[in-house]
């Protein structure tokens, strides 16, 4: 067989291997020890130089471009195989993923209104403080100027515990004004708290629950004074309904725990059904109660009122976050239902602060 | 407290607008909670009917021709009442006014073909009354063309406050009007009271045998009276503030009530049996009252007594057995001042909400006695007739004024705004205050008998702050802080919050629950003692301060399975109670997982269902939990021992050292979920955030130094046939401890119970990460550590390495 016969005839071989093996075999025919292509190299050793002048170019050819037809096909093959693979691997993308546990888990609008308040006043100076839901009379009420018997204690709807052995009963704190005690007590002025937390009364209804949340703030040094008050609550809602501006009303009203007293009115529009702007519109919507804390309850603190003066504030926090995101009812606050939850409450990673915004 | 504006009109002269009215009352303290301007009313017009005809095609209606006084062509409106007729004049409405008592707006319309323009009304149309019976008739000189409304006197409008309970002198339209006028916005100008002279003694006395419950009584006796119906005009004005006319003598009472906040009771003195005698009730004593209600009394309560036993629970309510009606010819007014607390306190024990109560607990004014009863005899005698007795008086008569030393600086001081003193004091004065003013910078100022609430400094800074303008107080800011503000939470409230995020990242939904629970509940869950339980909760379920935070977040989670979400997690970061004082509060992370609810999601999925949560869900929460804390997780125990309410083989406790227990997690005993009457699957954990240690203060933020080996860590997997008591946690720690430089970590990758291994063992298989720190270990070294690793897994658990 001649060298360019053979060269078909292996090149044929090549191209019509399907397989590494059969690409192996080829190659052990062709350039084994016993290869064709081998054999015929073998033969130049006795060819005569004139032979081997012409023969070995062509036979060494031969190899070359058998070496490289070969390497190609094992290329082209894998290439091939590989296709072949990743055709067979494909997978629908669209087959839905699980929802990471992040963006299934929820933080609780109390929660997430209370570290909204806590951004604020931060921001302001003020600390946070807290104290017991279960207080006494002394601190619920008499160390807040609460006499014995008056009709205010009344208004607020008390849950007593049974007395002790000394008659003395315990109560639900009605408001969180007993820390404002604590702290004097704990502390000495200048003082800036605010206090959110649990308190509870006997009420039920779309807008009262048993139990609720309020937040309490308190101001104590020797100049603290109505005017110092208005610009912080001023500042306060407008930071924390996140509008430009708002109107306030302040009125005179009374509270056992404060002297001169007042009660404020937030200007909104609730033309627009579920929904509350504030800055706009013509409505006045009561929001909170505050006023300059009245002489006994810094006496109570331990304070002497000719040299200390504050003022104080308490509103609700579930109030202001059914205003703010639009709850129409406060009783499923309480009700844990998860379509409520995921509906209202926020997601883990929304911190509030005052550089990103409060609410994204 | 509601009244009329013409009522006001009686006691303010002003040319203010109703509207003004509102604002003023509103900005000096006196909320206005609602204002009916009659404009509902306005449309109604005087209109005469010319013609009534029989309609063609209806028996019962009539095709009337109404001269609506317009000037204009009459015109026609069809019209069913039966007394519609000629010559009627009534009240009238067009087409476009609505009409409250049927709650439509009019339209032209035809009926039974024949085109009606508007309506000749009835009473109950207007919703003056429930009269029906026929279209309203006005006598012949009702003036045609004009308001109806005015000509009835109906278009009064009728104010209510929201008054605040520190403020007597505005239960009366009087006081009301006083501060109107001390405020600019008119002129006082109630018409001065004059004592009717009596003749002979009062014939009934009065005994005050608890004279630390009544201060002083006025009784005065006015013979043949006639008592009928009162006048109309006070009837209207009783009507327009929500109360029903019932008699003369009656009706004065209640008129001066809300006239002047002096609260009155009238008996009929033909019913009353010897002289009265004010004294606390007898334990168990009744009295029938004028609500037609029986009440059981107690000492704590004031009565007033004759010979019969009960006749009224004073300052609160009226006897019925003595009380005012047609019959009634003589007559016994009484004016009484009366413990103000415990008028509250009778009131409220007995549930009575009346006007006299709502007054006499404010406190009415001492000095107002004998006025008012000096102007309810005027009263009776001009409504009633008859001839009045000298007034009667029992108690104290003197008053006492209270006098406050004011620095006219408070004012500057509490609220930043610049009153002149002349204009302080100015106010004081219109108010009824009177300042001793000598010029100097403490004047002393006697307070009215009518401001019981004004006390101290303060209070007259707010009399003085309320009229000179609340808004005249300009917003200024707090006194800044020259420095970049520091840590403002505490270490237990940065970890509650850090608790919340971090459950929350892990699929958790944050859920508030009651306080308080079923007592059973409780009981469960290792509460229920005395001090814990509520005296007066407000339904039966909602009884136990809670011990735990579990039994709420498992009702919570049964609630949401019952609506067709079984697959919930749930936590809530919030206070237990262990005891009723301020320690006893416990701050606690807890969750509950329930159905298939684990961390990487529920139900069922194309890439592999999600399995039922257990134990392992829990504990891995927990840890979670107290990682967010700052808890040194590495140094957490994990023991069996977790509280009765869990499964007690697939419940652990979370400990730190031997005393500290920082929570517990698993699954619950079939009995506490039977008792609950819940169904799983369901896991649960709570942990102590107040018990995880203060982390150690330390004086710089700089991480430990960080030494990285240079040579290549490896794994070696180890299998070692243990008895099925020995925990898992034990053998890590054995192979972790042999040696503690080597080997960074133990992972537990497989766990096998078979018979061929006995039916007392078990296999646990480590993957031990070995980390050479000088060089890379020979295979000698690796033997070494082996050897070590298997002998201290033998020493401890007594495990032997699988063949």
């Amino acid at each position: 067989m001649d060298t360019g016969t053979l060269e078909s005839s292996i090149l044929a071989d090549i191209a019509a291997s399907g397989d590494e093996a059969a690409i192996e075999a080829v190659r052990v025919a062709a350039l084994g020890k016993k290869g064709s292509v081998s054999e015929l190299l073998k033969t130049l050793g006795a060819m005569t130089p004139e032979q081997r002048q012409t023969q070995g170019p062509a036979i060494n050819g031969l190899k070359t471009r058998v070496t490289e037809a070969l390497a190609a096909r094992k290329t082209e093959l894998k290439d091939a195989a590989i296709t072949a693979r990743l055709a067979a691997e494909t997978v629908d993308v669209t087959l839905p993923v699980r929802a990471s546990p992040a963006e299934r888990g929820r933080i609780h609008p109390i929660s997430q209104v209370i570290d909204e308040i806590t951004a604020i006043f931060g921001d302001l100076g003020f600390a946070i403080a807290e104290g017991p839901d279960i207080e006494t009379d002394y601190y619920n009420f008499t160390a807040l100027n609460f006499p014995e018997g008056h009709p205010a204690r009344e208004m607020h709807d008390t849950f007593f515990f049974q007395p002790d052995e000394t008659g003395e009963r315990k109560v639900l704190r009605t408001h969180t004004s007993p820390v404002q005690i604590r702290t004097m007590e704990a502390s000495s002025p200048p003082i800036r708290i605010v206090i959110p937390g649990k308190t509870y009364r006997q009420d039920s209804d779309a807008t009262h629950s048993p139990m609720f949340h309020q937040v309490e703030g308190l101001v104590v040094d020797r100049t603290a004074n109505v005017a110092n008050m208005k610009w912080v609550l001023e500042e306060f809602c407008k930071a924390f309904f996140e509008v430009s501006q708002v109107k306030m009303r302040f009125r005179p009203s009374f509270f056992p725990f404060t002297e001169p007293s007042l009660e404020v009115d937030i200007q909104c529009d609730r033309s627009r059904p579920g929904e509350v702007r504030f800055g706009e519109g013509s409505d006045w919507m009561e929001i909170l109660g505050c006023g300059m804390v009245h002489p006994n309850v810094l006496r109570a603190g331990g304070l002497d009122p000719d040299e200390y003066q504050g003022f104080a504030w308490g509103m609700g926090i579930d109030r202001i976050a059914m205003l703010k995101y639009g709850m129409p009812d406060l009783r499923p606050f309480f009700d844990a239902d998860v379509r409520w939850l995921a509906h209202y409450g926020f997601r883990p990673l929304d911190m509030p602060t005052l550089f990103g915004g409060l609410s994204s | 407290m509601k009244f009329t504006l013409s009522w006001l009109k009686d006691h303010l002269e002003t040319d203010a607008t109703l509207a003004e009215i509102v604002e003023r009352l509103t900005s000096i303290g006196l909320e206005v909670e609602h204002v009916d301007d009659k404009a509902a009313l306005k449309p109604f017009v005087i209109a005469k009917v010319l013609t009534a005809e029989k309609h063609p095609d209806a028996d019962k209606l009539r095709v009337l021709t109404v001269d609506i006084g317009n000037g204009g062509a009459p015109v026609q409106v069809v019209c069913g009442a039966p007394n519609a007729r000629a010559g009627l004049i009534g009240a009238f409405a067009a087409p476009g006014t609505y009409v409250p008592g049927i709650d439509v707006t009019l339209s032209v319309g035809k009926i039974r073909g024949v085109e009606s323009h508007g309506m000749m009304c009835s009473e109950r149309e207007l919703e003056i009354s429930d009269e029906h019976n026929g279209i309203i008739d006005l006598p012949a000189d009702a003036p045609v063309g004009t308001s109806f409304a005015a000509y009835a006197h109906l278009d009064d409008p009728v104010i209510e406050i929201n008054l605040t309970p520190n403020r007597p002198d505005a239960t009366g339209v009087h006081g009301i009007a006083r501060d109107l006028a001390a405020s600019g916005l008119g002129t006082l100008k109630t018409a001065p009271i004059e004592s009717v002279p009596g003749k002979g003694a009062c014939p009934v006395e009065v005994i005050i045998e608890a004279p630390e419950l009544c201060h002083t009584f006025a009784l005065r006796l006015v013979r043949g009276v006639k008592n009928g119906p009162s006048p109309k005009w006070m009837q209207q004005r009783l009507i327009a503030i929500g109360l029903r006319p019932i008699n003369a003598l009656v009706d004065m009472t209640n008129y001066i009530t809300f006239d002047r906040g002096r609260p009155l009771h009238v008996f009929d003195a033909k019913k009353v049996a010897g002289n009265l005698v004010v004294r606390r009730a007898k334990a168990g004593e009744e009295v029938l009252a004028l609500d037609g209600r029986t009440y059981r009394l107690t000492p704590a309560m004031c009565i007033i007594a004759d010979d019969n036993g009960v006749e009224s629970i004073a300052g609160v309510m009226g006897g019925e057995h003595s009380g005012c009606d047609e019959t009634t010819t003589d007559v016994l007014i009484e004016a009484a001042v009366w413990e103000p607390l415990n008028i509250a306190r009778t009131g409220r024990s007995l549930g009575i909400v009346t006007d006299a109560r709502y007054r006499n607990e404010r406190g009415i004014d001492p000095a107002f006695n004998r006025p008012g009863i000096e102007l309810a005899t005027r009263m009776v005698m001009e409504l009633c007739g008859g001839q009045p007795s000298e007034v009667f008086t029992a108690g104290r008569t003197e008053i006492k004024r209270k006098v406050v030393s004011f620095p006219l600086a408070e004012v500057k001081r509490l609220t930043g705004l610049d009153v002149p003193r002349a204009e302080s004091l100015d106010i004081l004065k219109r108010l009824g205050f009177e300042p001793k003013d000598d010029g100097k910078a403490v004047v002393d100022v006697t307070v009215p008998s009518w401001r019981p609430d004004v006390d101290g400094k303060a209070d007259l800074v707010e009399e003085v702050m309320r009229i000179h303008g609340v808004d005249e107080i300009h917003p200024r800011p707090l006194a800044g802080h020259d420095a970049v503000n520091g840590k403002i939470l505490t270490t237990l409230q940065v970890r509650s919050r850090a608790a919340k995020r971090a459950l929350a990242v892990r699929g958790m939904m944050e859920a508030v629950t009651w306080s308080f629970i079923p007592a059973r509940h409780a009981e469960l869950f290792g509460g229920g003692q005395p001090a814990l339980k509520l005296a007066n909760p407000i339904a039966a379920d909602m009884s136990d301060m809670r011990p735990s935070l579990l039994p709420g977040l498992i009702a919570a989670a049964q609630r949401n399975a019952d609506r067709g979400y079984g697959d919930v997690a749930l936590f809530e970061v919030s206070g237990t109670y262990e005891s009723d004082t301020p320690k006893g509060q416990r701050r606690v992370a807890a969750g509950v997982r329930r159905g298939t609810a684990g961390l990487t999601g529920a139900g069922r999925h194309w890439d592999g269902n999600a399995a039922p949560v257990g134990v392992f869900d829990a504990k891995a929460d927990a840890i979670a939990a107290l990682e967010a804390c700052g808890a040194p997780v590495d140094r957490l125990q994990i023991e069996p021992g977790a509280p009765d309410w869990y499964h007690p083989g697939r419940s652990g406790l979370i400990k730190l050292g031997p005393k500290v227990v920082l929570g517990h997690f698993g699954e619950f005993h079939p009995k506490t979920l039977e008792a609950l009457d819940v169904a799983g699957p369901l896991c649960g954990f709570e942990v102590y955030v107040d018990a995880i240690p203060e982390p150690k203060a330390k004086p710089t933020k700089t991480k430990p130094r960080l030494d990285l080996s240079a040579f290549q860590a490896v794994k070696r997997d180890f299998a070692f046939v243990v008895d099925r008591t020995v925990e898992a946690g034990a053998l890590s720690k054995a192979a972790a401890a042999a040696d503690r430089k080597l080997v960074t970590g133990v992972n537990v990758f497989d766990v096998f119970q078979g018979a061929a291994l006995g039916p007392d063992k078990k296999s646990i298989a480590i993957e031990v990460s070995i980390q050479p720190l000088e060089r890379t270990l020979t295979d000698e070294d690796f033997e070494a550590l082996a050897k070590k690793i298997v002998d201290n897994v033998a020493k401890q658990t007594g495990g032997v390495l699988r063949a």
